[in-house]
């Protein structure tokens, strides 16, 4: 169906999920099942100097317990691995299950199997493990300190790299150069991901023919293979199989590879059952990977013109206890990369530590070090506004880069391939009001009934469509990050598409059934999207980084192209016309100028599957693939505006109104665009206003349960007003950007210059996230007492 | 979310309610399971035998009395909430009722166990007492009633005896009174950081009687002294006044409210409810 590129196709997922047909890890249920629970340690440092398992053992129901010695002489002494290095990093061996020394609250000592999830609970339980306990760090600048308690006895001042990105020098001169500089010293607050579904692993381990089926939660199943085969369980590719049922979210939790899956899987080798792990949600808060957590000091310098001719940024990012599979990548070219924003800046400079923590171990989520950067970036822009008198949003504006400078190379390593800056500005500028609210601002100011008023503006660059093999190979990535897409038309028309992508929410199911559909102008009910399963899709990255349509779309679109070249073979053969005289459109290939004459998609497909008459030296069948290499990022971009109220009396924030323009290309389903866009709002505004995991001064979580970690919820949010502009992306064949992160990036920042914008006539520089009513309320008391001494 | 192992006994009345609580050591009363399940999930709580009461009609509720509303112990939060009879005897328990936590909760949990868990950062501690409400408790020496300012004796912790059992409550009607409750919530758990529960009585533009409590603040929940506002037409300023100095030792605090701000917070919400309650008063 031509046209149907464009149109908000109701999901085609949805059925199943929302009538509980969907069938999750934890649904699945085999015969022999039995279930894994994980002893998990209690401290966030310390040496372990016993473990006891006899009585554990010993329990009815108990099959086994293995600790971290059993896996090593199992010979699964095997490691989790990283899967990005940078120059110089140290990168300490990170065990199944710790032997010597646990680093973290939830860090894996021992495994129980038992026939039910309850008794290997209290077996796990009555396993009695004795700690010596260490000093415990938790803050990633604190953890360079001296006499900082250390982590790993490879990694000096528990610095796992010490990495920089631009000219420094430069940097140097532009701010001795200057007429204005600004600082800011935040904190990007740590967020714990609570994917609604926990992680999840059903391990099934036939000895007869020594395959391993593994099902799990995960955004990537070849890839979650590929690290079990090279590092946690070192068996053939060949005999395992990862299988994504139903995944309920991730936001990048679900990418990484855990000890836990493969402990599953190594206890179901061991017992010859199939082992199923689940963890619980305080589990996960404790273990899954977390995301952000910066200590960063930023200046901005500019010339009397109110031009920026500088940035430079330090930041310490916490690791965590391990570097997780992709943590290197998230703080340095997912974040140092992306400090030039919108605009156009002549020197920068950024210095990053990754730092180790007895924390859970810090990984990508939704944004990955995009959000980090453009909250340096858009609170820089404020505090230079304020110090240049100038509105934050004219000076934004001063700054942008230019169409005409396309494309336009940051001082940060990127080309910039495509970009309009200023529409999408004026866009969000105009819906939002903003004259209005400046005026309604300044009344409110002076009238104490009512609550203050902030407006705050992000304007947001990402990069992601993630990403080019070559380059982020030379980054340091051990992986290429192409994306495949085999393509089977069967022999009455219908469509199967075997894709890499590896849907947990995002409605792949009914995008890449629509770019079928619209390509070969037949009915989205005729499209199969088939994905999730190593042994049935070629190989694939996943999804993560809003890559699924820049780069596994594009990939799709390639192999269609391919079918429909081939079929215009068959059909030129088929009309005795020829090849170059006959095109495909409204569902037949006819011949130009007689279109008349022609052979439908149906009559040329059976034929492909016939093969009785078919052109010399065409194989039969109709099927391709593609493995498709982007050549570039993607760059979206937009201005997000946030309008909040806050209680003179109390410090509260309410979030009034949110207004985005994201700049995705081309939309291909903007039901789902808007869902993707509302839904990462709603996660950056949390991250502003609500979310921090909290570790106390001995490495406690203290936010391990919902009770305490403060979610998003709709009735504290507004009805958000979207809309677009739409600039293509220039280098992939839909001409689109990703989207599912985009909200998540910009939100933060917008909210945050929102509430620093409403206290501004206080004094008030900067407050860090979450901006909670007390804290607030500090920064108007402390402010007020400062005005009146 | 795996409680360990645990006996379980229904009930079929109150008699035989007390004599499962005889007969075993380590057992706790279950009845909407919206306090204690949680606590046994995460493995805070590991009673050998629970004893469920949520199908003994004669605790059921709310009844009409000649003087106000008594509250069956097995009455659900959402009855509480939407019951025409309850908005109209006692709205000050329909109004907080309906600030607990979600509708499927609402639906499940009840006013006795809830006032029995007495957690202070539930909704209706502050309520019975800012109300006057008593509990009526039942054990094997008969039955008793407490003042509900006399049954919250701690954080978790209240005049019931291991062996007792509460039936009721009775909410005493003020048709003349204007009432309100001003709730900070916590983002994460929706319990009341600081709760203000307010009760005002006009006469003829004077105030007659005024009551002011909190949850969320302190273990129990403390009462405002509000005697400058007998006789004063409760204007704002007189409010603000009457809570300028207010206080009270060992507050709580937690990752979201200091024990100072949740002071601050109780002194502007009691404002808040105060001024709320009056105007409705004055209606």
């Amino acid at each position: 169906m031509s046209g149907v590129i464009g149109s908000s196709v109701k999901r085609r997922e949805d059925p199943a999920l929302i009538t509980g047909k969907g069938s999750y890890t934890d649904d699945l249920k085999v015969a022999g099942m039995v279930h894994a629970a994980i002893v998990r340690s209690p401290y966030a440092h310390a040496r372990v100097t016993e473990i006891d398992t006899e009585a554990a053992r010993a329990m009815p129901g108990v099959l086994a317990v293995f600790t971290g010695k059993d896996l090593v002489k199992g010979k699964a002494g095997g490691v989790v691995p990283t899967g990005w290095l940078l120059p110089d990093i140290k990168t300490p061996a990170h065990p199944l299950l710790a032997t010597e020394t646990v680093r973290y609250v939830g860090d894996g000592v021992a495994v129980v199997v038992a026939t039910d999830r309850y008794l290997a609970r209290d077996a796990a339980d009555a396993v009695v493990v004795e700690f010596d306990p260490l000093d415990a760090v938790t803050d990633p600048l604190a953890a360079t300190a001296a006499d900082a308690p250390q982590l790993h006895d490879d990694a000096p001042s528990n610095t796992s790299f010490d990495w920089e990105l631009g000219d420094s020098s430069k940097t140097d001169a532009a701010f001795a150069a200057a007429a204005r500089t600004a600082r800011v010293e935040l904190r990007n607050n740590r967020l714990i991901p609570h994917a609604i579904e926990p992680r999840a692993a059903l391990a099934d381990y036939n000895a007869a023919t020594g395959n391993l089926t593994l099902h799990m939660t995960t955004q990537n199943p070849h890839l979650q293979r590929l690290l079990m085969t090279l590092a946690s369980m070192g068996m053939p590719e060949h005999k395992i199989r990862v299988v994504a049922p139903e995944v309920g979210g991730g936001f990048g939790s679900k990418i990484h590879h855990y000890p836990d899956e493969a402990i599953a899987s190594w206890c179901s080798i061991q017992l010859g059952r199939p082992v199923k792990w689940v963890a619980t949600r305080s589990e996960a808060n404790q273990t899954d990977a977390h995301g952000r957590d910066h200590v960063s000091i930023a200046e901005i310098a500019l010339d009397d013109d109110h031009k920026i001719i500088g940035l430079r940024v330090q930041t310490w990012a916490a690791m965590g206890a391990y570097l997780s599979t992709f943590a290197p990548a998230v703080p340095t070219y997912l974040y140092g990369t992306l400090l030039s924003g919108q605009y156009d800046i002549p020197a920068i400079h950024v210095h990053v530590l990754g730092t180790f923590t007895n924390t859970a171990p810090v990984d990508a989520y939704r944004g990955a070090g995009r959000p980090e950067a453009t909250f340096v970036v858009e609170r820089l822009l404020d505090a230079a506004a304020d110090v240049c008198g100038l509105d934050p949003a004219e000076i934004r504006r001063h700054n942008f880069v230019q169409p005409d400078q396309f494309p336009y190379p940051t001082q940060v390593a990127l080309e910039y391939d495509s970009g309009n800056y200023e529409p999408a500005l004026d866009k969000a500028l105009d819906l939002a009001g903003y004259k209005a609210l400046r005026t309604e601002q300044a009344a409110r100011r002076d009238d104490a009934s009512k609550p203050l008023l902030g407006i705050g503006l992000s304007s947001y660059i990402e990069a992601c469509g993630l990403a080019p093999s070559q380059v982020v190979g030379s980054l340091g990535a051990q992986a290429g990050l192409w994306e495949s897409a085999r393509v089977r038309v069967h022999p009455t028309g219908s469509v199967s598409i075997f894709t890499g992508a590896s849907s947990h929410g995002q409605g792949h199911h009914t995008t890449f059934s629509q770019i079928v559909a619209d390509k070969l102008d037949i009915d989205v009910e005729q499209v199969e999207v088939i994905q999730g399963d190593t042994d049935k899709v070629q190989f694939g990255m996943g999804t993560y980084g809003s890559r699924s349509l820049a780069v596994g779309g594009s990939a799709l679109v390639k192999s269609l192209e391919k079918v429909i070249a081939k079929g215009r073979k068959i059909a030129a053969h088929m009309l005795e016309a020829a090849e170059d005289d006959v095109v495909f459109e409204k569902g037949a290939y006819r011949v130009a100028g007689a279109p008349a004459r022609k052979k439908t998609w149906g009559e040329v497909v059976l034929m492909a599957y016939l093969a009785h008459d078919m052109p010399e030296g065409i194989e039969p069948g109709l099927e391709e693939s593609t493995f498709y290499d982007p050549s570039n990022f993607v760059y979206p971009f937009g201005t997000h505006i946030a309008v909040v109220e806050i209680d003179r009396d109390t410090g509260e924030v309410t979030l009034d109104r949110y207004i985005a323009v994201d700049d995705c290309g081309n939309l291909i389903n903007p039901m789902i665009v808007s869902g993707q866009v509302h839904g990462g709002i709603a996660q950056g505004v949390g991250q502003a206003l609500w979310e921090e995991g909290v570790y106390d001064e001995s490495g406690q979580l203290v936010t391990a349960t919902l009770l305490d970690y403060a979610l998003p919820r709709a009735h504290r949010l507004p009805s958000f007003e979207t809309a677009h502009t739409i600039t293509p992306c220039p280098h992939n064949p839909l001409g689109v950007k990703g989207i599912g992160e985009a909200g998540a990036i910009a939100s933060p920042a917008a909210v945050t210059n929102a509430v620093v914008d409403a206290l501004s006539h206080l004094g008030v520089k900067h407050l860090d996230m979450p901006l909670t009513p007390e804290r607030v309320w500090r920064a108007m008391a402390n402010a007020s007492a400062q005005g009146d001494a | 979310m795996f409680p360990t192992a645990f006996d379980y006994h229904r009930a079929e009345s109150v008699d035989e309610a007390l004599r499962l609580l005889r007969e075993h050591e380590d057992a706790k009363l279950l009845a909407g399971g919206h306090s204690l399940l949680p606590m046994m999930k995460l493995r805070l709580a590991a009673p050998e035998v629970v004893i469920d009461i949520g199908r003994i009609a004669s605790l059921r509720g709310p009844h009409a009395t000649a003087d106000g509303v008594r509250i069956g112990s097995l009455t659900t939060h959402h009855a509480l909430a939407t019951d025409p009879m309850v908005a109209e005897r006692a709205p000050l328990v329909a109004e907080a009722a309906a600030h607990i936590a979600d509708p499927a909760v609402r639906h499940r949990g009840t006013i006795g166990g809830n006032i029995a868990h007495a957690d202070p950062a539930s909704d209706l501690p502050a309520v019975l007492v800012a109300l006057g409400a008593s509990v009526h408790i039942t054990g094997n020496e008969g039955s008793r009633q407490v003042a509900a300012s006399d049954f919250f004796t701690g954080l978790l912790e209240t005049d019931l005896d291991e062996h007792e059992l509460l039936t009721a409550i009775d909410v005493p009607m003020q048709s003349s009174a204007g009432v309100c409750y001003a709730k900070h919530e916590h983002p994460a758990s929706g319990y009341a950081v600081v709760g203000a529960a307010a009760v005002v009585v006009m006469e003829g533009g004077q105030c007659t009687e005024a009551r002011l409590a909190w949850n969320g603040v302190a273990a129990v929940p403390p009462v405002a002294d509000l005697s400058s506002l007998i006789g004063t037409a409760v204007d704002d300023e007189a409010i603000a006044a009457a809570l300028a100095d207010w206080s009270t030792d060992d507050p709580l605090g937690d990752l979201h409210a200091s024990g100072d701000y949740r002071l601050h917070l109780a002194r502007v919400y009691g404002r808040r409810a105060l001024a709320c309650a009056r105007d409705r008063a004055n209606a």
